[in-house]
């Protein structure tokens, strides 16, 4: 696996009137606020049909029969297809990870199953008619027969010897194996005086996006337009050019107003290549739009890893090492990138710590659920979580304090060379945890929490300290001869000043609730000498501006906004040499102040955007050579991946007697180098904590021993309301990346790497005095309670009796008080 | 399918004659035959609250209302609630607090926070988090919704105690 160098980019300070660093309020929100913005299923084309998709109710089953004579009949039903109509498809739905060295086993996954069915909500029919509810009726009449085959759910059960194979053509339900070393790990454990294993479960959850999946395909004078919930535009175009044998330029993607991702929409769907093939076929337009049960059984999962660890260390506190098994549910087929997933957790598996040996051995395998992938973290919560739960457990095992222990392994020197070759690019792990333990209040905490336990109120404290690897990344390591993805991670970009002086900006990225209109105008904004209300930033449609690696990874900023400052830096460097010659001095001597270009100590001497367009647009007096036009463009491959990082501590209020957990208290100190706009970089925290809380609380995808998914709508996938959570404490430090320009790390992500141990930790905190020592995900009531009657079922000495005494004294754990009044919420 | 019925309803202001399917739901009412796109479908369940409007004045989750059901009565959507150059203290309020991200369950959201200012012009924290439990949204962590409500609310209490003094200044 490559990794790169880390070379430092040197910072460029901005220069315009500095609206880098401000809280400026969005420039997308005045369509949103007012119900005008336009998301794919708001729109409607002339003679549009509607289609209905009809899902296997089967894990597991060869389709004997179809019979879709009776929907073909049902009124306005214009057409009905199956896999067999679909030969002319040039590929299945492709996964693009082809790792060096590595077999990994890729079944075809086809937009309607050919002969078989591998999970409940496969799709075996579509149904295309002119009425949206008609459709749907008549797909009811599609009569499939199923002969069923043996199910398994569980990725260890499907390891082992005679278990059901899901693909008879492999023998084997290992999808794959492989190993990511680094340093003496043998001589590690061997140096170990203390050696702590634990096994951790982090649970199948949903991304859950509040837009279900939605298409329109329109076929006219031979060009195809897709317009898509999407997060990956360009990348869609390429994939259905491959699926459809259709060249790129007759294919265009737009991924108009996108209702939140996640990464579930980091993919490209079977329905978006169905959509476009029925287009095609019936010449007409065709519209799909998933209802909430489709979206929650066909879009796919995240997380389901199962983790044994191992980890080492002096008496001391020093680690000596850490190894990791894990076992990844891919599900029974394959997207585009789900198996690489785990490989995320293995590049952060020596978290914040200066561990000097590391290994992640990871076992892909093939289940009757569907396909995971990359749902907000993907692979990185799972390794925070892994790591810090374990680090707690070690720091009881050697009668240290939990952050004496992270702060005695915290890495201090950057650039850090981990042993399996990651470059952390710069950090201040003590510098954020400081920052957070000054908000927290350690001791005072401590004090209360001995008071209310005395009154038989159980609350609790956990910390995370956590880095992450975003910013993805640079070719040379993730693509063919690295990593094995097929395919750059570059970003592009284009500033386009208009000959009046306004400027427009395409970019690559593809943001689905991120704000880019608005952050990315900022950065431009600065380095041309205007205000962003002239800047238009335009994204998410593969006929405009150039091609691009779309949005995921919390690469948005730290790739493509980085795209964006070079090509602005570009246009200014242009529009010194048109100022130099204008004024008379020399291009150097050129300096952007406020919004005049000037020359340097005459400010009478200057001129703005505005001016320079002029010149370059009528261009009547340009110095010698220089093309017209202001106009310019980048592709920019970063040399390094960047590492955000932080210190989050949660405080929980447990009550033992109904096992119920309410979040009192959150605080997230995060640094991801240099704000471009606070106000952005804090809903970016709000919301990755709560979607951490929901994993570690309330949300679970189920499914059950026939491979039925049981919480398939939001009636029982238990999303976190408004009323399941406080409101939280948030602060920043900021530690300059050196790999880029700006100095900028990533956020999308962050709070959802960080927080789901930190929650967990305080409920195992919480729980000590009943001597509650390990806890799975989701701490659901029934969880919390049976773990409190196992640990007091084992009559371990004054744990137990303590509690005894203070159920005798008051009659049981309090009901919650936090800020929120917690009694009213319980998403469970 | 069942033949058409008339419904006649009265839609952020104006009066709106549509032949309907007895089953059409109102939201699809809403989007498909009127195109009021604004008001969203997020699970089918009334969990979400997306699709969330006013019925005679009182919130309603439109994805658990039949077209028919509203025959006579007076909707109000997001489009009618305010617009771009005349915003309404709720959408101010949510712009101005970052209270929405990709903004696929603001309408809903914002509607629902309308219902809640018209019965409770003061509230807590605790009561807009109570009242907005059947709004779901994954962007936001709702800590910024929760600001721009209570935010509209002391505008809108302003804005309502302004005429008083000014009676008084007279």
């Amino acid at each position: 696996m490559g990794v790169p160098g880390a070379e430092a980019a040197e910072r460029t300070e901005p220069r315009g009137n500095g609206f880098v660093g401000q809280s400026l309020k969005r420039k997308e929100d005045p369509r949103l606020i007012t119900g005008r913005a336009t998301y794919t299923d708001d729109m409607a084309l002339p003679g549009m049909l509607y289609a209905a998709i009809v899902r296997s109710p089967e894990a597991h089953a060869r389709i004997t029969s179809i019979d879709t004579s009776a929907a073909r009949d049902h009124d306005g039903v214009e057409a009905v297809f199956t896999g067999e109509d679909l030969a002319d498809l040039e590929s299945p739905c492709p996964m693009v990870w082809v790792p060096p060295g590595v077999d990994v086993l890729v079944p075809d996954h086809w937009p309607l199953a050919r002969g078989k069915v591998g999970y409940v909500g496969q799709a075996v029919a579509v149904v295309l008619g002119r009425d949206k509810y008609g459709v749907v009726d008549a797909a009811e009449q599609v009569v499939v027969e199923y002969d069923p085959l043996p199910v398994v759910v569980d990725p260890e059960k499907a390891l082992e010897d005679g278990a059901p194979i899901i693909h008879e053509e492999y023998g084997t339900n290992k999808v794959f194996e492989w190993s990511l070393p680094g340093g003496d790990v043998e001589g590690a454990f061997r140096d170990a005086e203390v050696v702590v294993e634990k096994r951790l479960v982090n649970h199948r959850t949903a991304g859950a996006a509040i837009e279900p999946r939605s298409v329109l395909a329109e076929w006219r004078e031979g060009k195809l337009t897709l317009w898509s919930a999407t997060q990956i535009p360009h990348i869609c175009r390429v994939i259905l050019s491959i699926q459809l044998g259709l060249s790129e330029d007759k294919i265009r993607v737009v991924a108009p107003e996108v209702g939140g991702g996640f990464g579930s929409k980091l993919q490209v769907y079977g329905e978006e290549v169905l959509a476009c093939w029925c287009a095609r076929k019936l010449g007409k337009p065709v519209k799909w739009t998933a209802t909430r049960s489709e979206e929650m059984s066909t879009t796919h999962h995240g997380r389901d890893q199962i983790d044994y660890v191992r980890i080492g260390a002096k008496r001391d506190g020093t680690v000596t090492g850490i190894h990791v098994k894990v076992i990844q549910d891919c599900g029974s087929y394959h997207l585009i990138e789900g198996p690489v997933i785990p490989t995320f957790t293995a590049c952060v598996i020596s978290g914040c710590y200066d561990f000097a040996a590391v290994q992640t051995d990871i076992v892909g395998v093939f289940t009757n659920k569907f396909t995971t992938d990359a749902i907000r973290g993907a692979g990185r919560p799972e390794a925070t979580h892994l790591i810090e739960l374990t680090m707690d457990e070690l720091a009881k095992e050697l009668g240290m304090d939990q952050l004496e222990l992270r702060r005695k392994n915290f890495i201090k020197e950057f650039p850090n060379e981990r042993p399996h070759g990651f470059i952390y690019d710069s950090g201040d792990y003590d510098g954020t945890l400081d920052r957070c333990l000054e908000k927290l209040d350690l001791e005072g905490f401590r004090r209360e929490q001995a008071e209310m336990r005395r009154r038989g109120i159980y609350r609790g404290v956990g910390f995370s300290t956590y880095v992450e690897i975003c910013g993805l990344g640079p070719s040379r390591a993730l693509g063919p001869t690295g990593w094995g993805m097929q395919g750059g991670y570059f970003e592009s970009a284009q500033v386009r000043v208009h000959p009046t002086g306004s400027v427009t900006v395409y970019t690559g990225t593809s943001p689905h609730g991120q704000g880019h209109e608005t952050s990315f105008a900022q950065i431009a904004a600065d380095r041309l000498g205007v205000a962003p209300d002239v800047v238009d930033v335009i994204h998410g449609d593969t006929n405009t501006g150039p091609f691009g690696k779309n949005t995921y990874g919390s690469r948005s900023l730290a790739v493509g906004g980085e795209a964006i400052a070079r090509a602005a830096e570009k246009v200014q460097d242009k529009a010194k040499r048109i100022v130099a010659h204008q004024l008379e001095a020399a291009p150097e001597d050129i300096e952007l102040v406020n919004d005049r270009f000037q020359v340097r100590g005459s400010p009478d001497k200057s001129m703005s955007l505005t001016d320079v367009a002029g010149e370059a647009y009528i261009p009547a007096d340009l110095p010698e050579g220089m093309e017209a036009g202001l106009d310019e463009t980048c592709f920019y491959d970063p040399s390094n991946f960047v590492w955000p990082f932080g210190a989050h501590a949660c405080i929980t209020e447990v009550d033992p007697e109904t096992g119920r957990v309410d979040v009192v208290r959150y605080i997230a100190v995060d640094d991801c180098g240099p704000a471009i706009n606070p106000l952005l970089i804090d809903g970016q925290i709000h919301g990755g904590i709560v979607h951490a809380v929901g994993q570690a609380l309330y949300e679970q995808l189920v499914y059950d021993d026939d491979g039925q998914l049981v919480t398939g709508t939001f009636v029982d996938y238990a999303l976190p309301s408004a009323a399941d959570v406080p409101s939280f404490e948030t602060d920043r430090t900021e530690t300059p990346s050196p790999t880029n320009t700006l100095g900028v790390k990533g956020v999308g992500e962050a709070a959802t790497i960080a927080c789901s141990p930190a929650v967990v930790a305080s409920v195992i905190d919480a729980l000590e005095p009943f001597g509650v020592t390990s806890l799975d995900m989701p701490l659901t009531p029934m969880r919390v309670w049976q773990a409190v009657e196992a640990a007091r079922g084992r009559g371990e000495g004054p744990a137990a009796t303590e509690q005894g005494r203070a159920l005798d004294e008051h009659g049981g754990g309090a009901a919650g008080s936090g800020p929120t009044g917690p009694e009213e919420g319980g998403a469970s | 399918m069942s033949a058409s019925v008339g419904v006649e309803v009265t839609v952020n202001g104006e009066r709106r004659r549509s032949d309907v399917e007895p089953r059409m739901l109102l939201v699809h009412y809403l989007r498909d035959e009127l195109g009021l796109t604004g008001t969203h479908v997020g699970c089918d369940t009334s969990n979400c609250g997306a699709c969330t409007v006013h019925l005679n004045g009182e919130a309603v989750k439109s994805c658990t209302v039949l077209a028919v059901q509203a025959d006579g009565a007076e909707v109000t959507t997001i489009e009618g609630l305010g617009r771009e150059d005349a915003l309404h203290p709720l959408q101010e309020g949510f712009w101005t607090h970052h209270g929405l991200q990709c903004g696929y369950c603001t309408p809903g959201m914002i509607m629902a926070s309308a219902d809640l200012l018209a019965r409770n012009p003061d509230p807590s924290e605790h009561d807009v988090r109570d009242a907005l439990a059947g709004n779901l949204c994954r962007c936001t962590g709702y800590q910024n919704v929760v600001k721009a409500v209570l935010a509209a609310a002391a505008e809108m209490r302003g804005a309502e105690a302004q005429p008083e003094k000014q009676e008084v200044a007279v």
